[in-house]
């Protein structure tokens, strides 16, 4: 049985629908993710799911029982839950007392609020900090002793709003350890919602991605990477070649997709006939200087149209007949001389690329 | 000028030696200011923390009649006490006025408005992220209502001292209900108000010195209070 259960919910504020008929059930341990561009409603999906607002439509189940609209039933349900806020405020005390609050408003002993406020701190690695006026602390510290503050309760449900979203790299790293480490620990179920999409596949063991208010599909990390089932969330996991096709032959799974007038090979389970986009992820595209070096299904001549160096990487851009987005490395660059207006092979296995529908 | 002078100075002879009225004076008006405070300060914290935390119809209206209230004159406020405590009125049969009581009564309900629409004030000023993080944290709405009023404690006792400084400085009021009766009921405003007008300079001075000067604690202690918000 699941322990969270989302029936179609809806959420409206002033009359614009923020969040449309959301089914999603989570189960016991399960760490999930929210991914989706600002503003698609992971905020506000989790603080309706930790009761903290109540739907406009539809209904939550926790462990089994609809609490949606009973004050009592919700009370009862967050306290077996927490929740760190994206920008976590501090209250006007030390943190110590900031971290103990949770557990005095659940009447615990002294010696019990004590010892877990003193484990929760060590977790999270601000020990030291436990007499500091918790207004004073930087972000990252403010964001531990947020995590701490919440894990102290010992919740059967995390729930985890963009976590590491203001912080600096350092300190967004030390947050991840913590939360990877909590996870791995004590089998919490999270739900956690990021923009960050390499945090949400590392932390998580499936993810839902949210787009205009709706969740547009739900899955393990490589379903929603490598296969995602459309356009929009294929260009939000980053497949940056999105080729509009049409099957022009199928041979069992192989498909020869035309893009452009020119025939790609791909996977499909769609028919001779369909209209389909062709998914290709850009580190999946190998640029040779020769035809003869690629054992690919498909190879392409096209010239480099555009190179932008990104960190270590170069995004090169080629104009096969169609617009094809790759990466290199800075090195690999340089040594195959690539340039401006160069003439080069771009090359991708029929098995790295996903279509879907496309409906015209 | 000789004569501001020579007031100035005796008023500070009698502040330095203690004088015997000046004290008594001063610590009758400090008792019953501290006393209407006090009884304000238990209505309308707790009746501002009511408003503030429920949501009701003509919420909005009812904060605005309680500012407008901050300016109500003290002589509206003492002829309403007045009338309910004269011997006609229909509290009469409690033999109250002209007694120090009756001005704790009519100073309260005088600062009542401002210590409950400071209040209201102090507590909008929280931050709206720590109601929600206590009830995301677990809290019921009793223990989100003390974190909250806990967050506003200096913004609130900002309120309360604005209210001591109405109550000590306001003259009307404890004039009409206190009558001003020598050794009963006298403070300092109604003091310096008869002296001043029977010619006793010095002692007008002395005592007006001594009311700045509680103007001047209570305005140290305000700043105070406003930096550690």
């Amino acid at each position: 049985m699941a322990l969270l259960e989302a029936q179609n919910i809806g959420q409206t504020y002033d009359g614009k629908a923020v969040l449309q008929d959301i089914s999603l059930s989570i189960g016991s341990g399960e760490v999930f993710a929210l991914i989706g561009p600002t503003g698609a409603g992971k905020t506000t999906l989790l603080r309706l799911l930790d009761f903290l607002e109540t739907p406009s439509t539809g209904a939550i189940l926790f462990d089994g029982t609809d609490i949606t609209r009973s004050n009592k039933l919700r009370l009862g349900a967050r306290r077996r839950m927490s929740f760190v806020q994206q920008k976590p405020v501090s209250f006007s005390m030390n943190v110590f007392d900031n971290v103990a609050c949770g557990l005095r408003w659940r009447r615990q002993k002294s010696s019990a609020v004590r010892s877990k406020v003193e484990t929760a701190l060590e977790l999270v690695g601000m020990a030291d900090y436990r007499n500091r006026d918790a207004r004073t602390l930087s972000g990252g510290e403010t964001q531990r002793v947020a995590i701490a503050r919440a894990l102290v309760t010992q919740p059967e449900v995390l729930f985890l709003d963009e976590p590491t979203a203001n912080l600096d790299p350092v300190s967004a790293g030390k947050v991840e350890e913590t939360l990877a480490h909590v996870i791995q620990e004590h089998r919490t179920t999270v739900v956690m919602a990021t923009h960050d999409m390499t945090q949400g596949q590392w932390l998580a063991g499936r993810i839902g991605v949210l787009i205009g208010g709706a969740l547009q599909q739900t899955g393990s990390p490589t379903e929603i990477f490598c296969a995602p089932q459309s356009k929009e969330v294929a260009e939000f996991v980053g497949v940056e070649n999105i080729l509009s096709g049409i099957i022009a032959a199928k041979d069992d799974t192989l498909a020869t997709v035309e893009v452009n007038g020119r025939a790609i090979q791909a996977i499909s389970d769609f028919a001779t006939g369909d209209t389909v986009y062709v998914l290709i992820r850009p580190e999946d595209i190998i640029f040779t200087m020769t035809k003869d070096s690629s054992s690919a299904r498909n190879v392409f001549e096209g010239e480099i149209i555009r190179m932008n160096t990104v960190g270590p990487l170069v995004r090169i851009e080629v104009d096969c007949g169609f617009p094809l987005l790759g990466v290199v490395t800075r090195q690999a660059a340089e040594e195959m001389g690539f340039v401006f207006g160069k003439k080069i092979f771009a090359s991708f296995k029929a098995t790295a690329l996903h279509t879907i529908r496309r409906w015209t | 000028m000789e004569e501001i002078w020579n007031g100035f100075v005796k008023a500070i002879q009698l502040i330095v030696t203690l004088d015997p009225e000046v004290m008594e004076i001063t610590g009758r008006s400090l008792a019953i200011a501290a006393a209407s405070c006090l009884l304000a300060t238990a209505i309308c914290i707790p009746l501002g923390s009511l408003i503030h935390f429920n949501r009701f119809a003509g919420k909005r209206a009812l904060i605005n009649v309680i500012q407008t209230m901050y300016s109500v004159p003290t002589v509206v406020i003492g002829l309403l006490v007045f009338l309910l405590f004269s011997r006609a009125g229909p509290l009469g049969y409690m033999e109250l006025l002209f007694t120090p009581t009756v001005m704790v009564i009519g100073q309260a309900v005088l600062i009542a408005p401002i210590v409950a629409g400071l209040t209201i004030t102090a507590l909008s000023g929280v931050d709206k992220a720590v109601p929600e993080t206590a009830t995301a944290l677990g809290a019921d709405r009793f223990q989100v209502a003390l974190l909250t009023m806990r967050e506003a404690r200096f913004a609130m006792l900002t309120a309360i001292v604005m209210g001591f400084g109405r109550a000590i400085s306001e003259v009307g009021l404890a004039l009409m209900v206190g009558g001003n009766i020598r050794g009963y009921t006298r403070v300092l405003t109604t003091a310096i108000a008869l002296e001043t007008s029977k010619g006793d300079i010095e002692l007008s001075i002395a005592l007006g010195i001594i009311l700045i000067a509680v103007a001047l604690i209570i305005n140290i202690a305000l700043n105070r209070l406003q930096q550690r918000k």
